[in-house]
């Protein structure tokens, strides 16, 4: 590595300190605790998409050698689960979508929970189910605060010299992280403890306290590691529910509940597919006088939630008329979920393939083109920017990737039989800060512990918030132990929406301060602090990370296959706090940007309703082969407006822009324009240049 | 249906009883727990589960433990002397070639198993037609390919990889 191993201090690029034990395979993950006696479950699933449970027969599960239990909505816990539909579990006879869960069985090994599961008889009334998106639906609705409207975008449309206007389409894609969902419950008759996969142990712990009408001190959730989430492991679903219903019909013996990688496609959300009319006008200079993104996504019928794909494009360039609508199906389908960069991974395919297109259209360079539509302020809100950095980092991109000679026309690089062509996109996610982490400092045999409620799901916390505590103590990083990942650790926001590490961090920093006030800089053994971090980001700025994305792109003439020999990613996110694990989450969010760009598709069956690509040999991600150099540098630019850590988030910027660079390369090489991910061979065989 | 097995697992004897139907890794994990070898598909499409079976990377969760009598398996917990981690753990570590961790004991084995084809001159299709199989990157790329890693650690992974080959 270039950087040099330092004392891990803030900004240094020290080692995971789990890294012993992941590369052990030692650190713990929720399925692999040691229990006494354990039982396992194994959920049975409705086979139909829409209707109702008439009777399930159970006889012949239980007469199973092993089986304990089989649980249906005849004789499971009754659970509050308010406005949590998708948490109703095995609570009425309703079937919403195909693969719910209808049953479970709890048996004394696996292998007899999963053969008494397919043992289980479930009749069904059948009613007419519907899970298809379209943008010509009529039933399409329009959720609340999703739609902004500034200027006339139609009369600025008619009025341009260019105009781009297109329909841009991503695929449903399933979050798949390696480490499937999974809990071990233990329900002791009073109290439950959980062993669970999850991004945010407090929002677990609230969330089951309050379901099952247990006070909060009855409930303990213990994550200290997760093995990746990517929005899949933030809020809660059905497995975890289950588990806690099986371990209450079994008290007194840990239930384990495996959520099977098939599972993982129906199950635990998707992030929806999208389908973005967008529209650009703009003068002969390219200066931008609109920008429109009509977003069309799916939900499921019995709960709400949007992708957010037309966020980005509110502050992204300067035009004086803009219009951003969002528009939902309600589908008898699962809900969608976060998956890494909600919104803003789709929000930036759709726009920045348009404003390649409007480059070319006018023959202006694409980083020019969005030089000159750099804004002064906020567009949408008209705040402050905390701080804009977009053209310092396309600049920098410029330089290291050799953008400066390149020919801008399409289609007319070959080389050994393969087209070659560049391309570049710009990145963006907000700099999210969450409200309510608490930290506490103690000091203990000589050294700092460090607790809170945070969780490790790959992002480098157990390190990086140690590095946090020993610079706001001013000790060296030896002096601090890590505590993390137990909901009896003061209190922390989730893992997610790249807010982590400074939300936490505020909270750190808080407490540090705090703790040497009170007890100075030579504290007695068994002194301690807790403070609360910061209650959220400070309202007069419009607080982003911002990026550029370069990429080279080779199509096979013949046979049309897609490689991405080379990706440059320059990002601006604020303080890095340490290098190596920064390095490793922009390139992790890249690596996933390839894999949006010409793998990921979940194909649903509208006959059936059902994902029908529910493995890894048809739900393809990136291997290591498709990955060819990869490279993530940052323009270090803390930002003390964003928040007080000076850090923006990092965990997924480098997914957006990625498959826009991608497809702006596609089309450099081949004269194909690809407006629908992912890009396949037939994008390149049977699409047409121009 | 359960039969009784004799196997050694990291250097050390076990001899269990297993349903016919269990897989190895259920065997270690559930039965021994023996939790380095992770579960991440279950179907032989990750490689999370790789061990070392008898010296070859193999993907536990396709192999019944009833056919495993006898053999020798070693886990990335069981590379490297006792107090020594393997290199390859040390330099996983160094370029950090993982975030999550969880597909990292398979990948290392898997890396330990294709050190030793590619030493024994087993080609693959990254190797140039009629050439000795060389350790370069796309060497790597191509025989890393059935360890996915979703945190996409990969070109780390590559780097990690080279550094040990190349010290070999
Ligand atoms: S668990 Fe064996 S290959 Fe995935
Ligand atoms: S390190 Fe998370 S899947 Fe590879």
């Amino acid at each position: 590595m270039t950087q040099a191993i330092a004392t891990g201090d803030a900004g240094s690029a020290m080692r995971r300190v789990d890294g012993p034990d992941k590369v052990r395979g030692t650190a713990r993950y929720a399925f692999e605790y040691p229990m006494k006696e354990p039982a396992y479950l194994h959920l049975v699933q409705s086979t139909i998409t829409r209707g109702r449970v008439r009777a399930v027969h159970d006889g012949a599960a239980l007469a199973v050698q092993g089986v304990l239990a089989v649980l249906s909505h005849t004789n499971a816990t009754r659970i509050d689960p308010g406005d949590e539909t998708e948490l109703a579990v095995l609570q009425s006879d309703g079937v919403a979508y195909r693969g719910q869960p209808v049953a479970a069985v709890v048996a004394k090994t696996p292998e007899a929970a999963r053969e008494a599961a397919a043992l289980v008889g479930v009749d069904y009334d059948v009613y007419q189910h519907d899970v298809h998106l379209s943008a010509a639906r009529t039933d399409l609705f329009a959720p609340d605060d999703t739609d902004t409207h500034q200027g006339d975008l139609e009369a600025a449309m008619a009025e341009a010299d260019t105009v781009i206007d297109h329909v841009y389409s991503t695929p449903m894609q399933h979050n798949n992280p390696m480490e499937p969902h999974a809990t071990i419950a233990l329900w002791d008759g009073t109290s439950l403890i959980l062993h669970e996969s999850t991004q945010a142990v407090r929002m677990v712990h609230t969330t089951i306290a309050s379901l099952f009408g247990l006070e909060r001190d009855r409930v303990r959730v213990i994550a200290p590691y997760v093995g990746g989430g990517f929005g899949a492991k933030g809020p809660l679903h059905a497995p975890v529910v289950l588990a806690c219903l099986a371990a209450m019909a079994v008290p007194g013996r840990p239930v384990k509940l495996a959520v099977t990688r098939r599972q993982m496609f129906t199950l635990v959300g998707y992030r929806s597919p999208t389908l973005q009319r967008v529209r650009l006008a703009a003068d002969a200079q390219g200066r931008l006088s609109a920008v429109g993104d009509d977003v069309t996504a799916q939900s499921a019928r019995f709960t709400q939630f949007v992708e957010r794909a037309g966020d980005p494009s509110r502050m992204m360039y300067a035009a004086p008329n803009r219009r951003i609508t969002h528009r939902l199906a309600a589908l008898d389908t699962n809900a969608p979920t976060w998956m890494r960069a909600p919104g803003e991974a789709p929000g930036m395919f759709a726009p920045e393939v348009a404003m390649d297109e409007l480059a070319c259209a006018l023959d202006i360079d694409p980083v020019e083109l969005r030089l000159r539509n750099e804004p002064e302020v906020d567009p949408g809100t008209h705040k402050p920017f905390s701080s804009r950095t977009l053209a310092e980092c396309m600049r920098e991109g410029s330089r290291l990737f050799g953008w400066a000679d390149r020919d801008p026309a399409p289609g007319v690089r070959r080389h050994d039989g393969w087209l070659v062509g560049t391309g570049m996109a710009a990145s963006t996610y907000p700099a999210l800060l969450m409200p309510g982490s608490s930290a506490e400092i103690r000091f203990e045999k000589g050294r700092y512990e460090l607790r809170i409620g945070a969780s490790d799901i790959g992002t480098g916390a157990w390190t990086v918030l140690g590095q946090l505590a020993a610079e706001a103590l001013g000790v060296g990083v030896d002096a601090v132990r890590v505590h993390i990942g137990d909901s009896t650790l003061p209190a922390a926001s989730l893992a997610g929406g790249s807010s982590g590490t400074v939300s936490w961090g505020t909270a750190i920093t808080a407490a540090a301060r705090a703790f040497r006030e009170e007890h100075g800089d030579t504290p007695a053994p068994g002194a301690r602090t807790t403070a609360r971090g910061s209650d959220g980001a400070d309202e007069n700025y419009s607080a982003h990370s911002f990026g550029a994305q370069f990429a080279e792109v080779h199509v096979h003439a013949d046979t049309g296959e897609v490689r991405v020999p080379r990706l440059l990613g320059v990002f601006s996110a604020g303080r890095i706090i340490n290098p190596l694990t920064a390095r490793s989450q922009f390139i992790g969010g890249m690596t996933m940007g390839v894999s949006m760009a010409l793998h990921e598709h979940s194909v649903v069956d509208p006959r059936f309703g059902h994902v029908v690509t529910q493995d890894f040999a048809d739900y393809h991600i990136s291997v290591n082969a498709d990955i060819g150099e990869i490279r993530a540098e940052w323009i270090d630019t803390p930002d003390y407006r964003a928040n007080p850590t000076g850090a923006k988030g990092i965990g997924e910027i480098g997914i957006t822009g990625t498959a826009a660079a991608v497809a702006n390369a596609f089309h450099h090489a081949t004269g194909v324009r690809v407006r629908d991910l992912p890009i396949t061979v037939d994008a390149y065989l049977l699409g047409s240049r121009g | 249906m359960e039969t009784e097995i004799k196997l050694r697992i990291n250097g050390e004897r076990y001899s269990l009883r297993v349903d016919t139907r269990t897989t190895l890794l259920d065997a270690l994990r559930e039965g021994l727990g023996v939790t380095s070898t992770k579960k991440g598909c279950d179907h032989g499409q990750c490689g999370s589960c790789t061990v070392l079976l008898d010296g070859r990377r193999t993907l536990s969760c396709l192999t019944l433990a009833v056919t495993t009598d006898d053999t020798e398996i070693v886990t990335a917990e069981g590379l490297g002397g006792d107090n020594e981690p393997h290199p390859l753990h040390r330099a996983f570590i160094d370029n950090d070639a993982f975030q999550c961790g969880y597909c990292t004991p398979g990948q290392i084995c898997s890396a330990a198993g294709m050190l030793t084809e590619l030493d024994a001159g087993h080609p693959s299709a990254a190797t140039p037609q009629g050439s000795e199989p060389r350790l370069d990157d796309d060497e790597i790329r191509e025989r890393m390919s059935g360890n996915l890693c979703r945190c996409g650690a990969y070109s780390h992974i590559v780097s990690a990889i080279r550094e040990v080959g190349g010290r070999a």
